[in-house]
């Protein structure tokens, strides 16, 4: 078997005292589709964001794509990375923000352009092009010269979403991307992430929605103070739950 | 007919339901009435007196208002306001980093430079440059507790009164605008920064293209206050003989003594500089306010009369409703 897109060993986190990552163990697959889910506090975000070394890991080994992020391991240390080595790594891992996080002094067309421009120095017109096209596949083609203001939470969720695949990323992050939507405009973005799931992009998704959990992921990881409680199939996890906190979380949230 | 307002299809009738169809009376504030009419006559007097008092010398304010010597201090003073504001915003940029670094060496700095700069009077600072000479006599450049000097030149050569005057109102700028600055970058959600990080944008290239324009449209309005507050305090440095605007008046009126026609020529000048200035200030106030809801959709010329054109369009509006 090739080496797993994401392979977290007894990953540590803590904030001062609070310890919010006990050691976490996960495995994503290349091309599948990881659900995190539990309640708020339990550490799944903090996970997610450690993933791309937007948080620092305390302890144990966390790689992607068979390399650590952050650190360089020389003999039995790790030395930790530069900024700017750090965000060369980022390149290929995308992500994608609960609060979209679009940069709103840019239309929607340059929030998806500034990267490739910026970073991998691919030309203004071919970003441009990309851009127009990444647009259309997120249904928003006619909205590209609309500032991130002048877009509904769902357009700029999809605009965010345009934006991180710009960089041809081999993984997505997904941080509650449909927490911060009102209901009616969680489908848009829901169906995008589908799609994006059938095409084979490795996927690592926090989130509350049970329903999208079953029926696109093909694993189901449910966290609870900052341990793993229960993880295998979304069908087995979420339907028929072994463990008692991981029902009562879900007779809570269905 | 001002003052009321016409509900369509009005009717007298008094038998109709009173909900529907009546004329509506806006309250009539006497008070408001009083009070202007009160404050014009205020002012009309003292127009009246300031013209007809012989004391301000109105021929000497206008053989003065375009003298040679007033033009020479008008560009001394512009370009000091210019190069203490370049300063000021340079070097309180560094200093706003600093204060923003994780080093505590460095934020202490930062910290005591603003500390010193702000907590005394620029009118101190400014003498004390002009001063400088009699704490140090020669200025040397070369390795402390050693011999070795690269570079040496007398105080008084190297700090003209320009040159000190350039100093006293730049480095009290830097603390002021390091403030404002640190506030802006502060500003920016920190959300910004990660979804910069997550594409791979290097820190360097996230501040220039992501947190400081955006910064940017919250430095800009205290800044052109700075810029305005800087040209007005220009004329401080005439303390020590700067050959700024106000130093060039003061020469004038200690020899003719006709020390309120002077200022009033300088008052004039100033007034005109300050007005020309929020010219800029507008079209960068509009230019970093992309993307916003509020973006100030105000043309620089209404922004030159104070919004007075703003408010004439909306009185005769209403009236001719």
């Amino acid at each position: 078997m090739s080496t797993p897109m994401v392979r977290a060993e007894g990953v540590r986190k803590h904030f001062g005292r609070l310890e919010v990552l006990k050691g976490i163990d996960l495995t994503v697959e290349r091309g599948q589709v990881c659900c995190l889910l539990g309640p708020s506090g339990s550490g799944k975000s903090t996970f997610l964001r450690c993933i791309n070394h937007l948080e620092k890991v305390d302890g144990g080994r966390l790689t992607v794509d068979g390399e650590l992020v952050g650190y360089r391991q020389q003999g039995n240390k790790l030395h930790e990375l530069r900024e700017r080595e750090v965000a060369d790594r980022r390149r290929d891992i995308g992500m994608v923000f609960q609060r979209f996080n679009l940069f709103p002094h840019m239309t929607a067309v340059e929030n998806v352009m500034e990267a490739p421009v910026k970073v991998s120095g691919v030309s203004r017109a071919g970003a441009r092009e990309q851009a127009h096209a990444l647009l259309d596949q997120v249904g928003l083609g006619d909205r590209g010269h609309h500032y991130p203001a002048e877009l509904s939470g769902g357009q700029q969720q999809r605009v965010a979403i345009a934006r991180a695949l710009a960089m041809k990323p081999k993984l997505m992050l997904f941080d509650e991307p449909t927490s911060a939507l009102d209901p009616e405009l969680v489908g848009d973005v829901l169906d995008v992430m589908r799609r994006l799931a059938a095409d084979g992009m490795t996927m690592v998704v926090v989130t509350h929605e049970i329903g999208f959990a079953r029926e696109v992921g093909d694993t189901a990881v449910f966290m609870d103070e900052g341990v793993v409680v229960e993880a295998g199939d979304p069908r087995r996890v979420l339907v028929a739950p072994e463990q008692e906190r991981t029902r009562a979380f879900l007779s809570k949230v269905l | 007919m001002a003052g009321t307002t016409k509900v369509p299809q009005s009717s007298t009738a008094t038998d109709q339901p009173p909900t529907r169809e009546l004329d509506i009376v806006p309250v009539r504030n006497y008070a408001r009435w009083i009070a202007a009419v009160a404050s014009v006559l205020a002012l009309v007097g003292l127009i009246g007196s300031l013209a007809k008092n012989d004391n301000l010398h109105w021929d000497v304010v206008g053989d003065h208002l375009f003298a040679d010597l007033i033009f020479d201090g008008l560009a001394t003073t512009l370009w000091l306001t210019a190069a203490a504001m370049l300063l000021g915003l340079a070097l309180g940029t560094l200093i706003a980093v600093m204060r923003l670094s994780s080093s505590p060496v460095l934020y202490g700095l930062a910290n005591a430079f603003v500390w010193v700069f702000r907590g005394t009077p620029l009118l101190v600072q400014i003498i004390f440059w002009g001063y400088a000479a009699a704490l140090y006599t020669y200025v040397k450049i070369g390795v402390p507790f050693t011999d070795i000097t690269f570079f040496q030149a007398e105080t008084n050569a190297l700090l003209t009164p320009a040159i000190a005057a350039l100093l006293a109102l730049g480095l009290n700028e830097a603390a002021y605008a390091s403030e404002i600055v640190r506030a802006g970058i502060q500003s920016v959600d920190p959300g910004q920064a990660e979804a910069a990080h997550s594409l791979g944008m290097r820190p360097a290239l996230t501040m220039r293209r992501i947190v400081l324009p955006q910064a940017m449209r919250v430095i800009i309005p205290p800044m052109g206050n700075e810029t305005i507050n800087m040209l007005k305090m220009t004329a401080l440095v005439s303390v020590i003989s700067a050959h700024d605007l106000m130093s060039n008046i003061q020469d004038v009126y200690a020899q003719n003594y006709q020390v309120i026609p002077m200022l009033v020529v300088a008052s004039i000048w100033y007034l005109a500089l300050v007005t020309l200035l929020s010219v800029p200030q507008a079209w960068l106030e509009r230019r970093y306010g992309r993307g916003t809801t509020r973006a100030a959709h105000v043309s620089p010329f209404r922004r030159l009369l104070g919004g007075a054109v703003e408010r004439l369009g909306k009185n005769s509006k209403e009236q001719n409703r």
